[in-house]
């Protein structure tokens, strides 16, 4: 989620303010109580989350603009420290998925799957969990929220990073072999650097589809326990609960306030900064830029005391980790390996047949065939909602996107809005549209339904305009030249050349799309309720009603839907796409 | 073959012992790479290893930094006085820079391996850099450099750990000829001068007159499997001139070890790995093909062409040539012999040919002499339907070969198929058929 990316000049009156400073500059100042208020915030959020539980009864949010800033703070707190857990585990399971085979067997295809199971329905089984481990306070609660953003984060950065080890160029790995690089120096000089444009791009399409989750998990209700955490999510449900129309308007500014600041203050300096790391030999032309990132670089006091942070990141590479002489690897026989895969092998399969029992005695217990049935039922009704939708989204942002891509001039303004409008968390605009539904009398069953990709369809917008901008200019001059022009050209021109781009977006947006669906087909404007028959509400119903067996069901329905679309209509596209439709 | 003399005085530093490498499966279907190979490589001598892609040098060069382990014999290094066990360090084809490092960070990344303090790091890596000529570059990162300036750093950074063994794979071909005519020169200075601190050179290369010009001693090799098939000492003195007679008679004795089999009794087809339908076919063009029997047949060769001259005049190195001419040679459109090419009958009416005729005797050759083009044909008449799937093709040929020659090889009997008119085929269904597509 890059936004402004192209933009180098107008994204910047600051840095040339910074030029022209003396010894100490008014950068340098705003920069310092930028900075300093940062921490001071960062302090009070933390202390607020060791509360006990009972504090939030005392202390509910409350619908005062003053607090707001304070509610998005907290929302924003709660997506890093879920993306610094998915960076760890990203490092930990894609590492481990790299160098052992035995693990990789069972990593690759687990991150397959949870990467298209549906998240949200996860939350039920998370609160609990992490309530019973911290009775009583809101640690646990804290936890859940942020274990279900990191669920909705961690595995394509995951996927991203195992994929980056696993085509380290043969040449660096050979000179890191051939100098003796001990596996810490292997990891900060060679893979980590090596990785790092899959993994910012990844972890910026996570955070961009985090805000969604964080704001559905703020305010969760499970069986008879209902918590609200302070944070923007919270606020919205509170103020959907008493139609205060004007607090769901502050809450979707205080939104795009702080996903603009995010990206301007965190992303875009990242983004800048990583470019070193791309692998080409040659000097590109267009750079990412980031004020920020130049200020830093400008400013002696703000230079100073990054390279204070930066020390740590600057030194640790060098750093020699005292003892342990590598170990020579171990290598058992061609008998003895083979017997150790096939105790692997066996001990995975008899894991496999574990889980399978337990989750039969988990929704047998309660559940008959017929109950699967429905859910298969409304699974379809789902399936055909996200379908079509996201078919009619096609017909409408393709031809757009291609016009755009077209415009460089007008490519450079939209890009940045069509992924800001992806970024934006569509919940918070629920309100709306069920206001709008309940006063025309419209029916929930069709008109619930383009709640689903409300936030998703630009995924194939900035796709498509990213696929347009790329078609090379010596192809749009062939065909002018030949006088290749309207069915034809789109046949034989623009769709072939934005489809890979296109499948990329689609596959993104229906994925979306089912997880938008447990917070879609359900819609309530203070005490009335709308609902669409479908997966995603039989999935809310029974969150609701902490109807556990239902919720396993409807998540192990809805997981089967998407895995079989993926497979059956993304990834043969993919596989097409790839092989014939690459312009290089 | 020329028999070498080794000054006894020389110290031995790398003893290679009967090496023999196989790449995959060391059952039947691996493909041997090094077969039987000894070397041995003393202090005060650069020595080249000279073959063709596939000829292995790569492969030995690598068993020497230790990087693969071979799957027989030896690579040794003996104790010296010193009582210490020679070093190596290597330059790479690809450069293989860290974009990430600066030129200081790339040069000093050996040294931190070897947790040398900071200090010192920085004052050694500035003197290679001094050294190598990059003064001025230390903070530019590779992607900011030219191929010559990158180069320049791959080398500061295998001289900075003192090496003994300075090993280098193709140094100079990604490199554009003035700017790896620069770089030998710098670097065949800096021997002459002794101000490296290294005791001995080995540098692999397919270019021949690379090899004359900068080793004392040259080991060729066949291909498939590599083997050494000649070891020459040049005595030529330094600064070596590339139009001095004895230098030019020099290139063409190694043209002439190199186009002649390495042993008589092989087959025709012994220039490829493999025999029959199993015979691994390389990836060259029906144009390449078509456009070296034209210039072959033209003045001022008219029909036979020397093929150092040859290479030189159409501005190809030996190893890019070397294919086309035994593909021709395979098709029986030219004869290859002590380093010379002669049309064959064939060929001349090839070149007088229109386009359809020109196909016809090429789908004639191709049946005749290319046992996998034969055999897709077979298969294909045999059938009713005329269709006939490339994965079994493929399957029958990695009986033979990897899975990755075989795919190579499939495709290269697709192009010159597909050329020949002799059959068609489709991508997308992947299988083979008849049609001719009006």
């Amino acid at each position: 989620m890059v936004f402004f990316f192209e933009d180098s000049k107008d994204a910047r009156p600051l840095s040339h303010f910074v030029r022209k400073g003396g010894a100490l500059s008014w950068a340098d100042l705003i920069a310092f109580l930028l900075l300093a208020a940062a921490a001071v915030l960062v302090v009070q959020g933390a202390e607020q989350m060791g509360q006990p539980l009972a504090h939030l009864q005392s202390q509910p949010v409350v619908l005062d603009p003053a607090r707001l800033p304070e509610y998005a703070l907290l929302t924003t707190l709660r997506m890093f420290a879920a993306l610094a857990a998915s960076l760890v585990f990203t490092f930990v399971v894609a590492t481990l998925a790299a160098k052992s085979r035995k693990a990789e067997l069972v990593i690759v295809p687990a991150l397959d799957i949870l990467q298209s199971v549906p998240v949200l329905g996860f939350l039920t089984f998370t609160v609990t969990f992490f309530m019973g481990l911290f009775p009583g306070r809101e640690v646990g609660v804290e936890c859940a929220a942020i274990f279900a953003i990191f669920t909705s984060q961690a595995w394509n950065m995951s996927f991203s990073f195992y994929q980056s080890l696993r085509t380290i160029p043969a040449d660096l790995d050979e000179v890191a072999r051939q100098f003796g690089f001990s596996p810490w120096r292997r990891f900060v000089r060679l893979e980590l650097p090596f990785a790092m444009p899959g993994l910012v791009w990844n972890t910026m399409m996570s955070m961009s589809g985090g805000w969604f989750f964080v704001v559905a998990s703020e305010a969760i209700t499970v069986g008879d326990t209902t918590v609200t955490l302070p944070g923007i999510g919270s606020w919205l449900s509170i103020a959907i609960g008493n139609e205060d129309f004007k607090a769901v308007g502050l809450a979707v500014l205080a939104m795009a306030v702080v996903i603009v600041l995010y990206d301007q203050l965190v992303f875009r300096p990242i983004v800048a900064w990583a470019d070193k790391f791309r692998f080409e030999q040659t000097a590109s032309q267009a750079r990412p830029s980031s004020w920020l990132y130049d200020l830093i670089r400008r400013t002696r006091l703000l230079r100073r005391l990054f390279a204070a942070f930066a020390w740590p990141i600057r030194n640790l590479p060098a750093f020699n980790w005292p003892g342990l002489p590598a170990a020579p690897p171990i290598r058992a026989g061609g008998v003895a390996d083979r017997a150790l895969n096939l105790l692997w092998l066996a001990l995975v399969a008899f894991a496999c047949l574990w889980a399978a029992w337990v989750l039969q005695n988990f929704i047998a217990r309660s559940l008959s065939w017929s109950d699967v049935l429905t859910a298969f039922i409304l699974g379809l009704a789902t399936l055909t909602r996200v379908m079509v939708l996201i078919a009619v989204a096609s017909l409408i942002w393709v031809p757009i996107g291609v016009w755009v891509g077209l415009r460089p001039a007008w490519a450079e303004r939209l890009q940045p809005l069509a992924q800001f409008l992806a970024a934006f968390p569509a919940n918070v605009l629920f309100p709306f549209a069920v206001t709008a539904i309940v006063a025309f009398r419209l029916d929930p069953n069709i008109w619930l339904s383009p709640l689903m990709v409300l936030g998703t369809q630009w995924y194939i917008l900035f796709n498509v305009i990213a696929g347009a901008s790329a078609i090379p200019t010596d192809m749009k001059e062939a065909a002018h030249i030949f006088g290749i022009g309207g069915w034809q050209w789109w046949r034989q021109v623009a769709l072939p050349a934005i489809f890979p781009y296109y499948v990329t977006g689609a596959l993104t947006a229906t994925g979306g799309s089912w997880n938008a669906s447990i917070v879609a087909e359900v819609a309530s404007w203070g005490d009335r309720q709308l609902e669409a028959a479908g997966l995603g509400a039989f999935i809310a119903k029974a969150t609701t009603a902490g109807d556990y067996p239902r919720v396993a069901l409807g998540i192990a329905v809805m997981s089967v839907f998407v895995i079989v679309v993926n497979r059956v209509v993304w990834r043969p596209m993919y596989r097409y796409a790839e092989r014939r439709l690459r312009l290089d | 073959m020329t028999l070498v003399q080794t000054n006894p005085l020389a110290q031995p530093l790398v003893e290679v012992r009967a090496v023999r490498h196989v790449y995959g499966n060391t059952g039947a279907s691996g493909l041997l790479v090094l077969d039987n190979v000894d070397l041995t490589l003393s202090s005060n001598e650069i020595v080249g290893l000279l073959g063709r892609s596939g000829s292995g040098k790569s492969t030995l060069l690598r068993s020497i930094a230790g990087l693969i382990a071979p799957t027989q014999g030896v690579v040794d290094f003996p104790h010296g006085p010193s009582e210490r066990k020679a070093s190596v360090s290597m330059v790479f084809q690809s450069f293989a820079l860290f974009p990430w490092l600066t030129v200081l960070q790339n040069v000093e990344v050996g040294l931190e391996a070897k947790r040398v303090p900071a200090e010192e790091r920085r004052r050694r890596a500035l003197a290679a850099i001094d050294l190598i000529g990059l003064d001025g570059f230390e903070s530019a990162y590779p992607k900011e450099l030219s191929g010559g300036m990158r180069q320049r750093v791959g080398l500061a950074r295998a001289l900075v750990v003192d090496p003994d063994v300075l090993l280098m794979d193709e140094p100079f071909s990604a490199l554009d000829v003035l700017t790896a005519e620069t770089l030998r020169t710098d670097l065949l200075d800096l021997w002459s001068e002794r101000r490296m601190p290294i005791k001995s050179i080995l540098i692999v290369t397919h270019n021949i007159e690379e090899a004359v010009l900068m080793c004392d001693r040259i080991l060729v090799f066949s291909s498939n499997p590599g083997r050494v098939v000649a070891e020459l000492k040049v005595d030529l003195p330094h600064p070596r001139n590339r139009l001095d007679p004895a230098f030019r008679a020099l290139v063409e004795d190694i043209y002439v070890r190199m186009t002649t089999r390495a042993t008589p009794g092989q087959a025709r087809d012994g220039m490829f790995q493999g025999m029959g339908i199993g015979t691994a076919l390389p990836r060259v063009s029906t144009n390449a093909l078509a456009g070296l029997m034209e210039a072959v047949a033209a003045a001022p060769y008219n029909g036979k062409a020397d093929l150092p001259q040859l290479a030189s005049e159409l501005q190809y190195e030996a190893d890019d040539l070397f294919p086309i001419a035994e593909v021709l040679q395979l098709l029986r459109f030219v004869e290859l012999e002590g380093g010379d090419l002669k049309l064959l009958p064939a060929a001349r009416r090839y070149v007088d040919a229109e386009v359809d005729q020109r196909k016809q005797l090429f789908a004639q050759q191709l049946l005749a002499h290319v046992p996998l083009a034969a055999h897709i044909r077979r298969v294909l008449d045999d059938r009713a339907s005329h269709l006939a799937p490339a994965r079994r093709f493929r399957d029958e040929l990695e009986d033979f070969m990897s899975e990755d020659y075989a795919a190579q090889t499939l495709k290269t009997a697709v192009q010159w198929g597909r050329y020949g008119e002799v059959f068609a085929y489709d991508e997308d269904a992947d299988q083979f058929s008849l049609d001719n597509p009006v």
